[in-house]
């Protein structure tokens, strides 16, 4: 049953692409409207996992909840990651590539600072959500994957219901067109780009509960996310959220179509070949200006 | 089309003039200071001393590999591990295929060159593809090709795939003593030439080249330099010295397997060394790799595998926030006060 | 003055997205002239220059200088046949000296090998534009007027037929205004068509053979600067401003 097996494929990819979006936004906001390269998102996203499995192996939490609850921390770690970069990076001349230099630093640091304490072993949650699985007809939706899909969507809309709709919001916006302009209708563009990279982290943490939902996982997993954010961000068009949730989408129905036909080894490849392709072809994304 | 630098530094640029010592005396001296190291190394009567030094020198060809393009250019190759694992698997590659059919395992010297040339085509393809655009995406392929290779290897069974490959050491070298020692001296040569290679390049028309894309590219082209051209040339050159870096790596570990020949601790030290040391000449990544190797190897005796990683992170971090411009920086620093 | 014309820009469309910067420009320049470029902000000056020396490609038109055609040449290549050009905003290589900014068109557009030969070749234009003194100094250290000069420097150092002097002027005094102005003469009798992009009307006049004048991506006018500068739309542009 060929067709069967497409449709549960392409579905089953639509929710992994929803759990894409979640992880990816954060580097839209940060990487493609404040131009800052975090490629320390992933193991953020890792650490929010482990945040969720503690509180869940030793509390009992909900990891959802644990990381809703830990976002908050999250949000002013960021802010404070940004004033440290800001002052030691942007505020020199030149752009920094000593940026980047930064955040890999963070990530190594990150990662086997997680590998010292938790050490090789896969680690994972139990949430009551996890098990069944709905069946529509021939189509089978497990639940845990349409929880992270739900939060991720739900969470990339209320973050352009943010854009749009809050001065703190447009002025986010502002700075990733035109800091200059900003700073004339007299914002603060160092303030507001801490706030969004604030926002960024935040949504790195959330996305790491959802991650360790689908997932039982250890710390070098955020590695493979490296490559899947940077092309969904770039293909989304940069900027855009709508984008970034057409490009998560994509990526989840490529990668699953590959890894259900070809060979789930296989499925690393298809971020990074859609990255170069992307940028190879149509660096502006499908939304980009 | 600006590509993302490291804050000036003119050390590069100013040893254009300065310094202008002779090839012959140059050679001269590379081999001395050669001759005077294996010395040293054979003093210790142990085999360690020459594993230890290997891996010390080994980080200063790749780290020397990386100053070139990220150092003089400001374009950072993030995937190091990438290439270095080209080379690996292009020994394994060709020491499976020997076995295969039976003829004798290839000498070094060929999976070196072999090595070389993958890793070379490699970085080509990867900077024809990124090259032209901001200089943060090449970063980010370079970092994501690590990982793709991983997986491609990982996939390919005839290499050993996620098994791994078992390569084994021949007992002895002719001339050369026991093939520990053979190992180390092999990659002292590979230390030594490229570091020429990196000092050759800082006072050609090539760093020059580099040093101006590093500040402004845009202006850089208008003053007649052939940016493209010049990224590729030295994004093909350093790919291969970091594939030639790689190939003898099989021998030494005897086992490999993907995680091990892609590791990450490879992309650390190869951009933390050259850091620390001071990037911009040729002798940063030299600097950089004697401490860093230094520290690690002593950490990993005495504490632990983890915590030598975790110590390079930090390292990183803390040198590249406060002392961007490394030992060399702060030593000029220095100089500049007294 | 002579008639030759070694640029000739046919129907040059320039479009950002939506915005059409340029819209079907003619242009041409002759052997050793002078020539004023001018118009309002946003008029597509510079966008003009930036298509002119390759460092922006655009949609329409085609470029020839010298007879050959130039338009898909890369900026690089462009330098080395001949057209350099100077930045608005000066850009200067911040981590070089003053000389080895010099010697980087002088290597790479002028195709210098020798070492010893590029040194005092830089230190030469650096005579010429008057910053022999400032050799070692790094640019941070410059003044506005020297930073210009650099720029120029580094035009010149490629030795072009065509130099843009790209709002060379802007914001120096009177007198520094002059010391600009006598440096393109005596380059452009040296044998260097000159393109002069600016503001400052006074410069255009006195420096100029011949004036062009863009309003909003469209050429409106071409011809003496006497006659341009009292053309009804010309006026109309700058006072509507």
């Amino acid at each position: 049953m060929g067709w069967e097996l497409f449709v549960n494929a392409v579905v089953s990819g639509l929710l992994l692409g929803g759990f894409y979006c979640a992880v990816a936004v954060g580097i839209t906001i940060a990487f493609g409207m404040l131009d800052i390269t975090n490629i320390a998102h992933p193991a953020f996203v890792v650490a929010g996992s482990y945040v969720a499995y503690v509180a869940n192996s030793t509390l009992g939490m909900d990891p959802l909840v644990a990381c809703l609850l830990a976002a908050p921390f999250a949000y002013l770690i960021g802010r404070g990651l940004y004033r440290v970069y800001y002052v030691a990076f942007e505020s020199r001349e030149g752009e920094s590539l000593q940026g980047l230099a930064f955040f890999f630093g963070l990530l190594f640091i990150i990662e086997v600072g997680l590998l010292m304490e938790f050490g090789v072993d896969y680690r994972f949650v139990e949430a009551p959500y996890m098990g069944p699985t709905l069946s529509l007809g021939a189509i089978s939706v497990p639940l845990r994957y349409l929880v992270p899909m739900t939060v991720g969507l739900v969470m990339t809309g209320l973050l352009m219901l943010f854009m749009y709709k809050t001065f703190i919001g447009r002025a986010i916006l502002a700075v990733s067109q035109d800091t200059e302009a900003l700073r004339l209708v007299g914002g603060n563009p160092v303030k507001i780009k801490e706030i969004a990279f604030g926002i960024a982290i935040a949504t790195a943490v959330i996305a790491g509960a959802l991650l360790i939902i689908i997932q039982p996982l250890e710390p070098s997993v955020g590695r493979e996310y490296i490559g899947r954010v940077f092309a969904i961000c770039v293909l989304g068009g940069m900027t855009s959220l709508t984008g970034t949730v057409v490009a998560a989408m994509l990526m989840g129905v490529a990668e699953n179509l590959t890894s259900t036909f070809v060979g789930p080894s296989w499925s690393p490849l298809v971020a990074f070949g859609i990255l170069l392709i992307t940028l190879g072809f149509r660096p502006s994304g499908i939304f980009g200006r | 089309m600006t590509g993302n630098h490291m804050s000036a530094s003119p050390t590069a640029a100013s040893t254009r003039k300065s310094g202008r010592l002779g090839w012959p005396l140059v050679l001269l001296i590379s081999a001395a200071i050669g001759g005077a190291l294996l010395l040293a190394a054979d003093s210790f009567q142990n085999d360690y001393a020459y594993l230890a030094a290997y891996t010390v020198l080994q980080f200063i060809v790749l780290g020397t590999a990386f100053n070139i393009l990220g150092g003089y250019g400001g374009y950072v190759n993030f995937g190091s591990a990438g290439f270095f694992g080209v080379g690996v698997y292009t020994c394994v590659f060709l020491y499976t295929l020997s076995q295969e059919y039976g003829t004798p395992e290839p000498p070094l010297i060929v999976s070196i060159l072999a090595a070389a040339v993958v890793a070379g085509l490699l970085g080509f393809g990867t900077g024809y593809l990124t090259l032209r655009l901001r200089g943060i995406f090449f970063a980010i392929a370079t970092l994501a090709l690590a990982i793709v290779l991983t997986t491609l290897v990982t996939n390919w069974g005839f290499v050993g795939g996620a098994r791994g490959a078992y390569v084994l050491r021949p007992e002895t070298v002719p001339f050369f003593g026991n093939f520990t020692r053979y190992l180390f001296i092999v990659m002292l040569v590979m230390a030594i030439v490229s570091v020429l290679i990196s000092r050759a390049i800082e006072k050609s028309w090539l760093g020059r080249g580099l040093d101006a894309i590093k500040d402004d590219e845009t202006a850089a082209e208008c003053c007649g330099v052939p940016a493209l051209r010049v990224k590729l040339i030295t994004t093909t050159l350093t790919g291969a010295m970091m594939g030639a870096a790689g190939a003898p790596y099989p021998y030494f570990l005897t086992y490999v397997e993907p995680v091990s020949a892609f590791n990450l601790q490879i992309a650390v030290n190869t951009l933390a060394m050259p850091l620390v040391g001071g990037l911009g000449t040729w002798i940063g990544p030299v600097i950089g790799g004697l401490l860093l190797g230094s520290v690690q190897e002593y950490a990993k005796v005495t504490i632990s595998s983890a915590a030598n990683l975790l110590i390079v992170g930090v390292v990183l971090v803390v040198f590249i926030t406060v002392a961007p411009q490394g030992v060399v920086g702060l030593v000029k620093r220095m100089r500049g006060r007294a | 003055m002579s008639g030759e014309q070694i640029i000739v820009a046919k129907g040059i469309t320039k479009r950002f997205g939506g915005f059409t910067a340029l819209n079907n420009v003619d242009f041409a320049l002759l052997r050793n002239e002078r020539l004023g470029l001018i118009g309002p902000n946003g008029s597509g000056k510079s966008t003009f220059v930036n298509c002119l020396t390759g460092a922006l490609p655009f949609e329409g038109g085609s470029i020839v200088f010298e007879d050959q055609d130039i338009t898909k040449v890369s900026a690089w290549r462009r330098a080395r046949l001949g057209i350099t050009r100077s930045f608005q905003i000066p850009r200067p290589f911040r981590g070089l000296t003053v000389r080895q900014n010099i010697e980087v068109p002088l290597a790479f557009t002028a195709g210098l090998s020798d070492q010893d030969r590029i040194e005092a070749e830089a230190e030469e234009v650096l005579g010429q534009v008057g910053l022999a003194e400032k050799s070692d100094d790094n640019p941070r250290s410059l003044s506005q007027v020297e930073l210009r000069k650099l720029e120029l420097g580094r035009a010149l150092a490629g030795r072009p037929r065509v130099l843009v002097a790209d709002e060379a002027m802007a914001g120096l005094s009177d007198s520094e205004v002059d010391e600009i102005l006598d440096l393109l003469m005596k380059l452009n009798e040296a044998g260097i068509s000159i393109i002069l992009i600016e503001h400052i009307m006074r410069a255009v006049v006195r420096f100029s053979e011949r004036v062009v004048v863009l309003v909003a991506g469209e050429k409106i006018a071409d011809g003496a600067p006497k006659e341009v500068m009292s053309h009804p739309e010309v006026v109309r542009a700058y006072l509507g401003q």
